[in-house]
Formats: C-alpha cells, structure tokens, sequence
C-alpha cells in the first residue's frame, strides 16, 4: 500500500508532515466490509446447515444435484482469480495492455459462470417454493451470482480505467486492488459454497 | 480524482449553520447531525411510550385496537433501539469525539461517514410512513415468524427494508470507527493511551462488522417468506421458525452491548472529570470491554430458554451469561473506586452518571436471575423482562446520553447548559423512570405478560403507578428541551475548557475549528492524570 501524503504539505515544516497527511486505508476499510459481508454468507450457510440437520424434506424431494455445471463452475471462478492476480501483476510492471487483456479474460470467466449458473437453474426440477432445500439453494446461490455479477461489472470498470490515459496506471491503482480482493473474497464463498451444497 | 485522503477536503466545507442539513463531511457537524435527529426519534418513540402507558392505565382495551396495540409497541421499539440509541451512543458520540481522541483532524473515511448518517432519515420516514400505506408492522421489534408471517404484510415488510437501511448505515459507521481507531492514530499514540471511550467504540464496532450482517441475511430470508412464499421459518411449509430466533439473537444479543458498551465508554469519560481522579484501573476496564465482546458474541439463546432448546444448549447459554457479570462488574467495581475520595461536583452530567450506575447494577442483577433457565421459564414474556430490559437500556443507555449532552455541551456550542434546570431535569427523570419500570418488575413475577393491551384487573394499581411514572418522564423532557435551545443563544458563556478536562477534546476551542485543532494534534498520554498533570 502506498502512503499519499499531498504536495501541498511541502510548505509545512518536515515534522508537520505525518500530521497532515495518511496513509491509504481504503483496502483496509474494503476488508472490513469484506468480514461483513462473510458473516451475512455465514449466517444463511449456518440457517442452511440447521435446515438440513433437523428439517426432513417432504416425501419427493431431493438433495442430490447434477454435479457437472457447478464443478464447471467452481474450475471457471478458481481459474478467474488467477487470470485477475496476472492482470494486477501486468499493471505492476507497466504492461498496461496485458493487463487489460487479463482483466477482460476475468470477465469472460465471470460472465461465463453466470451463464451456466443460469442454465443449471432452468433445468432443475425444482422451483424456488417447492420445499425447504429448494428455496435454500436458490437464496444461497442466487445471493452469491448477484455477488458475481457485481464483480463482473467492477472488472469492467476497471477495464475501462485502465485504458492508456485512464485513472487506473502502475502508479495509482486502488481501484483494481480493490476489486481484485472483492473477487478473491466471492471466489472464496463460493467454494465453500459448492462444498456444503453440491458435494454435502 | 478527488479521494477521501486529502486532509484539506475540509476546508471546502460550508461554515453556517445550514452546513447541518447538508452532505457535510465534518464528523462534528454528522455527530450533531446524528444526535439531533436521534432525539427527534427519542421524542417520536416517546409519544408511542406515552401511548401504550396511557392505553395501560386501565385493564381493558380502551382507545387502541389490540391491532393498532400492537403497531404501537412494535414502532416503539424499533424507533427507540434503532432511531435513537444505536445511532446516538454509537455514531453521535462517536463522530464527535473518537477523531479528537485518536489525535486526528477527522475520521478515516469521511465520505463514507456521511453516506452512513444520510441513510438514517430515509430509514426513520420508511418507518413511520408505513403508518400510511397499509398499517405498521405489528409483530413487535423481534418481528418473529410465524406471528410476522401471517400479520399484515406490508407493513412487515417496509420494517424488513426500515431496519436493513439501518443495519447498513451501522455496518458503516463500525468500518469507519475500526480504521479510525486502528489506522489513524496520532503517530505514537499508543492503544493503551486512548482513552476509555475509544475502547468501548472498538469493541462496539466488532459487535456490529461481525453480528448486523447476521440480522440482515436474517431480514432478506424473512422478506422472501412474505413477499415470495417461501418457507424458511414457516412450519406449514416445512420450515424452521427456531433458526430465525437462533439468527436474530445472533444480532440482538451483540445488539444490547452495542446500545450499552458505548455508554460505559462514555461514563468511564465523565466520571474521572467531575470527581477529579484518575480513572481507576484502566487496564481492567479495557479486557472488561474485550472480554463483553467475546461474551457477548456467544450467549444469544438464552433468549430462547422456552423455544425448546435442549438441555446442553440451556446450560451452556446459562453459564456464558452468567460469566458476563465478571467483566461488568469489574467495570462497576472500577467506576465506584473513581468516584471514591473524589472531589466530586454534583452537576447535572455527574448526577445523570451516579444514576446509571445505579440502575445499571439494578439491571444487570435482573439479568443475571434471566439468565437462570429456572426463573427465566418463570418469567419469560412478562413484564419482568420489560422492566430489565428499560432498566439496562433507558437507566443505562440514555441515562449516559443526557450525561453526555450536559458534559459535552459547551464543547458542541461553547456555552453551558443551566445546571438548576439541569437538575430538575435529573430529578424529575430519575423519579419518573424508576416509577415507570420499577412496579413492572412485580407485575411480571405475578405474571402479567407483555405485549398485551389488556390485562387481569388485579394488576390495575402497579399499572397506574407506572403510567403515572411514564407521565413524569415525559414531563421531564420539557426543561431539557428548553433548557438545549435556550442555552444554544443565552448560556453562559464556557471558555474553551470549562471543566478543566484532560482528555484531547478540551485541549481545542469551544467550538472547534473544522479541522479540530489550531496548530498539530496535541500528545495526550495521561488523558485521566488527574492530580499528575496540571490542567490547562
């Protein structure tokens, strides 16, 4: 993290200096409100794993999944958080192309988890109100593709930022930083996500 | 790009006194804004009070439906704890004064501080305008299912939307005080410095990251029940009505220390003043606060001893419950030996503090009989638990929040309040509220139960005397209310430091200048040396 202290400390005397300015807290505050927003996922997996321990389907209904589309999946997320450590990786050393055609890459993997998220959803047999474990499951994952495709548009606009003469540089790139670690985080819910829904 | 870094942002800032209706990014100008708003709830959730006390005087139903009963005591509720004392005690007091005692000219995302504070007002007309399209939400603050399934079902659900507002400008605010606290300190200011205030606002502040997101995953599964019939917590459908007790406990528990935390904060701040000694044991006090907030995070279903909860379950919230009164009454222990051989001035802020402490370890001892599964079978759902509740939170809590207007005052305005009002004030509350909430205390052992708007007629008497109490309460608000707009334009005037106070805050003008201090932060490291250092 950069420390930005603004130039016009320079008139101030040395000592003045840490006064004035600070340093950048804005990661900081993101990974807080990152904690936050894990302990909403914790609270409906925590609701989620209760339903299943003490609440018996009704006579018909199945927790068993199609396994293929969302381990599909899992591979399209985990990937997409490589792709978005080379893009960062890219700008640090001043490529600034290369990273907007990883950051685009990112998107694409996002995009494409949407898209068979989607899928999955029209070809299961159940519908959101059809007993507990099916509204569950649409809540979960549904809560967690809106966290996506949010990401999806950050990637974007950071694409767009990055571009030569845009407000994302080598020098100053908080805004990728931030969306990266956002993506890291939704990354991370999701395959914890996948373990207790899919494979429990 | 403009960023919140640049510590001259300030200056841009309007100066009049129109700057407090706008998108100010001054934390003392959000603190005010905060705590003006937050007493206009105060007094909209005391009209509620005044109602249901008024509806109560008598056994049977008199001028309120038992519908329009339950609207009442449920907006009251949620007016009083989400409108007034969580945004009061946490982002009030904590705007104005964690800045000045982290040594910094503002907090560390001012930006974001405004957009916590401007979510409020919107919230509070949600809420109250729910009245108008349909009928209020009438299944009380906990808003538990099946009662808020099958209760009308808009008004639930603008509640559901009111509440998720609030808990996001909470969320807010906690990140803010986090890295104001951690992040921005003077450089060589030492945690073990800041004073006690500080502490109370860290430790609220994990309660709200870690336990309002809880609450709000909680609020959108219950959205879902009502608006896309779902049946997360509706047996008919199979579902689990004990989970969302479990889920919403998981907030409201943590919910009690984050209205009470703060206001030991602020307390541990009057009371070295006005007695002039050192804050006694200062080290205890702060793993007291820590050791609430690990506490607090794991004994939410004693809440929950009747909802059939199995016996491991019982005796493991019994214990953990029981447990918190250690660090409470450290903390109780510590603030008595402050005020022991003091040189104690009986003023308005110091009188308002004794009486916490005092109802505060009233409160604290029902809460510990709650926490028994024996008694708390006994109890449960009737007035007792109402009057342990308002002892904690209306003895507790806003007791400390007009403690702290009349010590703080001269520092938002630089004039001071009038201490004769001020007093009648104290006295006319202090009687008020114990005649309010002491009888309850009896008509819950005798087993009255709450959130009924008729009750057995062998209860009449100790149902008058606290409405009779209600009234003094109040009452008791006209010469405070008075006594804050009067005072604003013809208080004596303070000087910048009228209690000569050690802590960062007096060591600035009255008021401040928009970037806190005249030269560079001062070094406090003896913020209670009283008898050690000599004061301005």
């Amino acid at each position: 993290m950069t420390s930005l202290i603004p130039p016009s400390t320079a008139e101030h005397e040395a000592g003045a200096v840490l006064e004035e300015g600070h340093g950048d807290f804005r990661l900081f505050g993101l990974a807080l409100f990152l904690v936050a927003d894990g302990m909403t996922f914790a609270g409906l997996f925590a609701a989620y794993l209760t339903f299943r321990a003490v609440n018996p389907l009704p006579e018909g209904g199945i927790y068993e999944l199609e396994l293929l589309l969302p381990t599909l999946n899992t591979v399209l997320l985990v990937s997409s958080s490589f792709t978005f450590h080379r893009a960062a990786r890219q700008l640090r050393l001043g490529e600034g192309a290369g990273c907007r055609r990883w950051l685009l890459i990112t998107a694409a993997l996002g995009a494409a988890f949407l898209a068979s998220q989607m899928r999955e959803y029209f070809t299961l047999p159940f519908g959101l109100t059809s007993n507990l474990f099916a509204s569950t499951f649409y809540v979960l994952t549904g809560f967690h593709g809106l966290h996506v495709f949010l990401g999806v548009m950050l990637i974007l606009i950071v694409w767009w930022q990055a571009r030569a003469g845009g407000s994302i540089n080598s020098q100053q790139h908080f805004g990728l930083e931030a969306a990266e670690l956002y993506w890291h985080f939704v990354d991370g819910i999701w395959v914890v996500l996948y373990g207790i829904i899919y494979l429990l | 790009m403009a960023n919140s870094i640049s510590p001259h942002a300030t200056h841009l800032q309007p100066q009049g006194w129109w700057r407090y209706f706008g998108f100010s990014i001054d934390h003392k100008v959000i603190g005010i804004q905060y705590l003006v708003t937050g007493f206009f709830f105060y007094l909209v959730g005391g009209v509620l009070a005044g109602m249901i006390r008024t509806e109560l005087a008598t056994p049977i139903s008199d001028y309120l439906s038992r519908e329009a009963y339950n609207e009442i005591l449920t907006m009251h509720g949620t007016v009083m704890i989400f409108l007034w004392i969580v945004p009061v005690v946490n982002g009030a007091f904590g705007n104005y004064l964690v800045p000045f005692y982290v040594g910094a000219r503002d907090m560390a995302f001012p930006r974001l501080n405004a957009v916590a504070f401007w979510m409020i007002p919107p919230a509070g007309i949600l809420l109250i305008g729910s009245y108008f399209i349909g009928g209020a939400a009438q299944s009380g603050w906990t808003a538990y299912p099946p009662l808020s399934l099958t209760t009308p079902a808009t008004g639930q659900v603008v509640w559901i939307l009111s509440v998720l507002l609030l808990g996001g400008s909470s969320i807010l605010g906690g990140i803010n005080f986090i890295a104001t606290i951690l992040k921005l300190r003077r450089p060589g200011l030492k945690l073990m410095q800041l004073p006690m205030y500080c502490w109370a606002m860290l430790g609220t502040s994990i309660l709200v990251v870690l336990s309002t997101p809880v609450l709000a995953g909680t609020l959108i599964l219950l959205a879902f029940d009502i608006v896309a019939h779902t049946g997360f917590f509706n047996p008919v459908q199979g579902g689990n009505a004990v989970v969302y007790q479990h889920l919403f406990w998981f907030y409201s528990h943590p919910a009690v220390y984050i209205m009470v935390l703060p206001a030991f904060g602020l307390v541990s701040e009057i009371l070295p003043v006005h007695a002039r000694k050192p804050l006694f044991g200062y080290t205890t006090m702060v793993y007291s606060i820590l050791a609430i907030v690990f506490l607090g995070l794991i004994v939410w279903a004693h809440h929950m001893f009747t909802s059939g909860t199995p016996p491991w379950m019982r005796l493991f919230f019994t214990i953990a419950t029981s447990f918190i009164a250690v660090p409470t009454g450290i903390k109780f222990f510590n603030w008595l030996a402050t005020l022991w051989g003091g040189k104690i001035a009986l003023n308005s802020a110091m009188l308002f503090s004794c009486a916490f402490i005092l109802n505060f370890v009233l409160g604290g001892i029902t809460g510990v009989a709650l926490a028994q599964v024996p008694f708390d079978i006994h109890v449960h759902d009737t007035y007792f638990v109402v009057a342990h509740f308002h002892y904690i939170v209306y003895g507790g809590t806003v007791f400390v929040i007009f403690a702290s207007v009349y010590h703080w005052y001269p520092k938002f305005t630089g004039r001071l309040l009038n201490e004769p009002l001020g007093t009648l004030h104290f006295v006319l509350t202090f009687i008020g509220f114990n005649l309010c909430f002491g009888p309850q205390h009896w008509l819950g052992i005798n087993g009255m139960p709450r959130r009924v708007s008729e009750y057995d007629p062998q209860f009449t008497l100790m149902n008058q005397v606290s409405s009779a109490g209600a009234l003094l309460m109040a009452i008791s608000t006209l010469p405070f209310l008075f006594n804050v707009i009067y005072s604003a334009f013809r208080g004596e005037l303070a000087g910048d430091n009228p209690w000569r106070a050690l802590t960062p805050e007096w060591l600035t003008s009255s008021p401040p200048p928009v970037e806190n201090w005249h030269g560079p932060a001062p070094h406090v490291e003896h913020p209670y040396g009283y008898g050690m250092v000599d004061p301005a």
